[in-house]
């Protein structure tokens, strides 16, 4: 069971952690947090006075003084912080993809006005599409934030909740939390793929082979140990 | 025979205003595409289309081997409020999914 989670028959998975790998999950999940931003609930301050709340997430100060209006719309443009714009992707427009354009207007050396007209319907295109996505945001980004911010709670409190032994501690989690760690996990692998600048399949491979003297190479370590435990938890899922 | 032949005509018009040439295309249907990423793993792609469209396992994997090798897939198609939901639903999964009219 040590790395990897294993089916507890009804419907739950377990996980045998020690320390040092409950102390890293715990330390990333808040990162994470911090990351996506205090929802609606209000964060915990450093008297305490947020209740139940209080004393679990001490990393994550600074975030008391961040407004943030349970009701008010949600932004129209995409977070300037690149993991969190991979979070919180475009819901129009040509996606991840390389613009269609570049390809086709180095092949085509011929009417010029045509080119034109086509990049005019192109750039017309792209505009209605930023439009829609800047209104889809609005509608959706703190409801989407609201829920990766409480999946990656319940990350924390299930960390917190272990009794751990001499060897360590079994977590175990029933189904509901099964999915919102899953979820975490997935969310901070995007969050450290994209610090690590991974932009096509082929990288994952080459990060095996890293020399220890890299600076990447902790959190290399990191990304793929998250992803074994990924791996395993969907297993247990299906 | 001159009242006659303009008769039909007449007919004609209110229907033709009826259904105007130009319309915006409300029967093309959108759709929701998910687009290829290094970091996604494939068995997580393939468990949220199990998961959330509800799509048997053959078909949840061809097509998530189809964003694999092609870069991107239509994994769902309806209204745009229909699809709006999906691409919501895709991103809190952390699949990266737009919607667009399928023209």
């Amino acid at each position: 069971m040590a790395g990897h989670f294993e089916p507890t028959g009804d419907g739950g998975a377990a996980i045998a952690l020690d320390e040092v790998e409950v102390s890293i999950l715990r330390s990333l999940a808040v990162q994470l947090l911090e990351l996506i931003g205090p929802g609606s609930e209000p964060a915990p301050s450093e008297n305490g006075a947020a209740g139940d709340g209080s004393g679990q997430l001490e990393g994550m100060d600074g975030m008391e003084g961040v407004a943030w209006p349970p009701f008010a719309d949600g932004p129209t443009e995409p977070p300037a912080d690149p993991a969190l714009a991979r979070l919180f992707p475009d819901a129009y427009g040509p996606g991840p993809e390389t613009k269609p354009d570049d390809s086709a207007n180095g092949a085509y050396n011929g009417n010029a006005s045509d080119a034109g007209e086509r990049a005019a319907a192109s750039a017309e295109e792209a505009r209605a599409a930023a439009a829609a996505s800047a209104e889809f945001r609005r509608y959706t980004e703190n409801d989407l934030r609201a829920r990766k911010r409480e999946d990656g709670l319940a990350v924390v409190r299930a960390l917190d909740a272990l009794t751990p032994g001499e060897k360590g501690a079994v977590l175990t989690l029933g189904p509901d939390d099964s999915r919102r760690w899953l979820g975490t996990l997935n969310d901070l692998r995007l969050a450290i793929g994209t610090r690590l600048e991974l932009t096509d399949d082929n990288d994952g491979s080459e990060l095996y082979s890293l020399p220890d003297s890299d600076p990447r190479k902790p959190m290399v370590m990191a990304y793929l140990w998250l992803g074994g435990l990924q791996e395993t938890l969907i297993e247990t899922l299906l | 025979m001159g009242t006659v032949s303009v008769a039909p005509t007449e007919i004609e018009r209110p229907e033709s205003a009826e259904e105007p040439v130009e319309v915006p295309e409300p029967d093309v249907p959108w759709v929701t595409v998910v687009h290829n990423d290094p970091v996604n793993l494939m068995s997580y792609v393939t468990y949220v289309f199990q998961a959330y469209f509800g799509y048997s396992k053959e078909k949840a994997k061809k097509l998530m081997l189809d964003v694999h090798h092609k870069g991107r897939a239509i994994v769902s198609s309806g209204t745009r409020e229909e699809m709006e939901r999906d691409v919501q639903a895709m991103h809190g999964y952390g699949l990266w999914a737009t919607l667009t009219q399928d023209r």
